[in-house]
């Protein structure tokens, strides 16, 4: 898994929990709250879509990771097990 | 005492046969049935009323998503009857609006869908959606519309089973009078096909229809009638004070003439005609009425053997005095039983009669059952009579709740 790879799951997600928004000019370093309509129940829609999908646990005080495009990858990348092949 | 005048000044609906009241009368005085087979979970396919409105046109995907399928179904109706009733919204005070719906039940569908979804995660409640408990409060239905509207007034739901359309309206009018409100959406709402725990609580209580062409399901009256076509759909009207009303040159569908609401206190499932026919007539009463003003009776007949029977008893009764019988029908033949949707949907396919002195017909009677031939039934085609100016619409529910509403031409 690459950073590219994983930030791709990532607006997959957000794809299906936001689908009124426009993605294609999505900035990843940028906090995604402040270039989308997320709320709090979105990011919760997040965590169970990683956790359902790819069965990466994000916990409680890890949230702030997923703030940017640029942090979720930062920080799932790892998460994925085939991380270090990658 | 004198009341103070209550006036329907606009509505919005879904039904399974039309999702405008032009489109609805219409496939009603042609015959035309809106039930279908759907795919029941674990249960493979049953006749069932299915609506075709289109969500988006009031609401964005994400609520759609976040939502419940009745929560848009209600937006849907809130929307269009307040577009039909003409107020602008912004010149409101928005405290001032109640919204009021009937269910017959709710959050069976999302429970369903979650342990399914569950499921499929060998049962880990890791997996169970944050979504689930405003999904299946039971003011959800409501809520979803103050949130769409922008409402803030009271919003809620009234549960009374089957006879929760009627419910709302007569909530609202109380609301009004009571001068807690100046402005009331108000109606009935189901999304009951989506739950499988319907069709087989009625298959197991051999009151679930079955019939080889779905259309023909749900036949109140006649005599091969085996149960319950289950539909969702929604209608929503705009009630008002009168003097309310006129002061803003509103268009009058009709006036809240009486209603009661009533109890059997006699079972948990099987209707009691003596309750039944005594709802009926405090109606009457409550309108300042006699029976010899009431021009056409919806009846609220499920197509399940007996139900049908007993409220035939009902109104064979309460009418026994009359030389000539009002025009008796029934909706549910063309769109199944809409549940909390169905006193306030089955009102409104009745309501153009004011105007055009037509009475939709009960299709499906190939046999007229003898234990249903009561006098004044319109059975297979619409019938053309010289007044309408009082229409009487039964609801009933289990635990044993009767609502009858009359509504009654305008005349100012």
């Amino acid at each position: 898994m690459t950073k590219d790879a994983c930030k791709k799951l990532v607006i997959d997600i957000i794809s299906d929990i936001a689908p009124d928004e426009d993605l294609s000019g999505i900035k990843p370093e940028i906090r995604l709250r402040d270039q989308l309509q997320l709320d709090s129940m979105d990011f919760l829609d997040i965590v169970m879509e990683l956790r359902k999908r790819h069965c990466i646990e994000v916990p409680e005080a890890d949230y702030g990771h997923l703030a940017s495009l640029e942090s979720c990858a930062e920080y799932l990348t790892p998460k994925f097990p085939d991380s270090a092949k990658a | 005492m004198k009341q103070t005048r209550i006036v329907i000044t606009g509505l919005g609906l879904t039904a399974p046969n039309g999702n405008t009241l032009a489109e609805f009368r219409r496939n009603l005085l042609t015959g035309v049935s809106g039930i279908t087979t759907v795919d029941v979970r674990y249960m493979g396919r049953h006749p069932a009323g299915m609506c075709t409105f289109d969500p988006l046109k009031y609401q964005k995907k994400k609520d759609v998503r976040i939502g419940t399928r009745v929560g848009s179904i209600s937006i849907y109706c809130a929307r269009e009857a307040l577009a039909d009733s003409g107020i602008n919204l912004d010149s409101r005070d928005k405290s001032r609006i109640g919204i009021y719906l009937g269910i017959t039940e709710h959050g069976n569908v999302e429970t369903e869908n979650e342990v399914f979804n569950i499921s499929q995660f060998k049962y880990d409640t890791k997996f169970w959606t944050h979504h689930h408990n405003p999904r299946t409060v039971a003011n959800n239905a409501a809520g979803e519309v103050s949130l769409n509207l922008g409402i803030t007034g009271p919003a809620y739901t009234i549960g009374a089973a089957c006879a929760a359309g009627n419910m709302g309206l007569i909530h609202a009018a109380q609301m009004l009078r009571l001068g807690e409100v100046d402005f009331a959406f108000c109606g009935g709402v189901s999304e009951s096909p989506q739950t499988f725990g319907i069709f087989a609580g009625f298959k197991s209580q051999n009151a679930l229809a079955a019939h080889a062409d779905p259309t023909k399901a749900s036949r109140p009256f006649d005599k091969a009638r085996n149960g319950i076509v289950i539909s969702e759909g929604g209608c929503i009207y705009t009630l008002e004070r009168l003097e309310d009303a006129q002061a803003r040159g509103a268009k009058i569908y009709g006036e809240i003439a009486g209603y009661c609401v009533n109890s059997d206190a006699t079972d948990y499932v099987l209707p009691n005609p003596e309750r039944q026919a005594e709802c009926v007539r405090k109606a009457i009463a409550n309108a300042g009425m006699t029976v010899e003003d009431i021009d056409l009776v919806n009846t609220h007949a499920t197509s399940t053997p007996q139900g049908d029977i007993q409220e035939c008893v009902a109104i064979a009764e309460v009418f026994k005095s009359r030389s000539t019988p009002p025009a008796i029908n029934n909706t549910k033949s063309f769109i199944g039983h809409a549940m909390g949707a169905a006193g306030a949907l089955e009102l409104a396919g009745n309501l153009p009669s004011f105007d055009d002195l037509i009475v939709h017909p009960t299709i499906n009677v190939d046999e007229l059952d003898p234990q249903c031939d009561i006098p004044g039934l319109v059975i297979n085609q619409p019938r053309q009579v010289k007044r309408i100016d009082a229409i009487l619409n039964n609801s009933f529910g289990m635990l044993g709740i009767n609502s009858t509403l009359i509504i009654k031409r305008f005349a100012s």
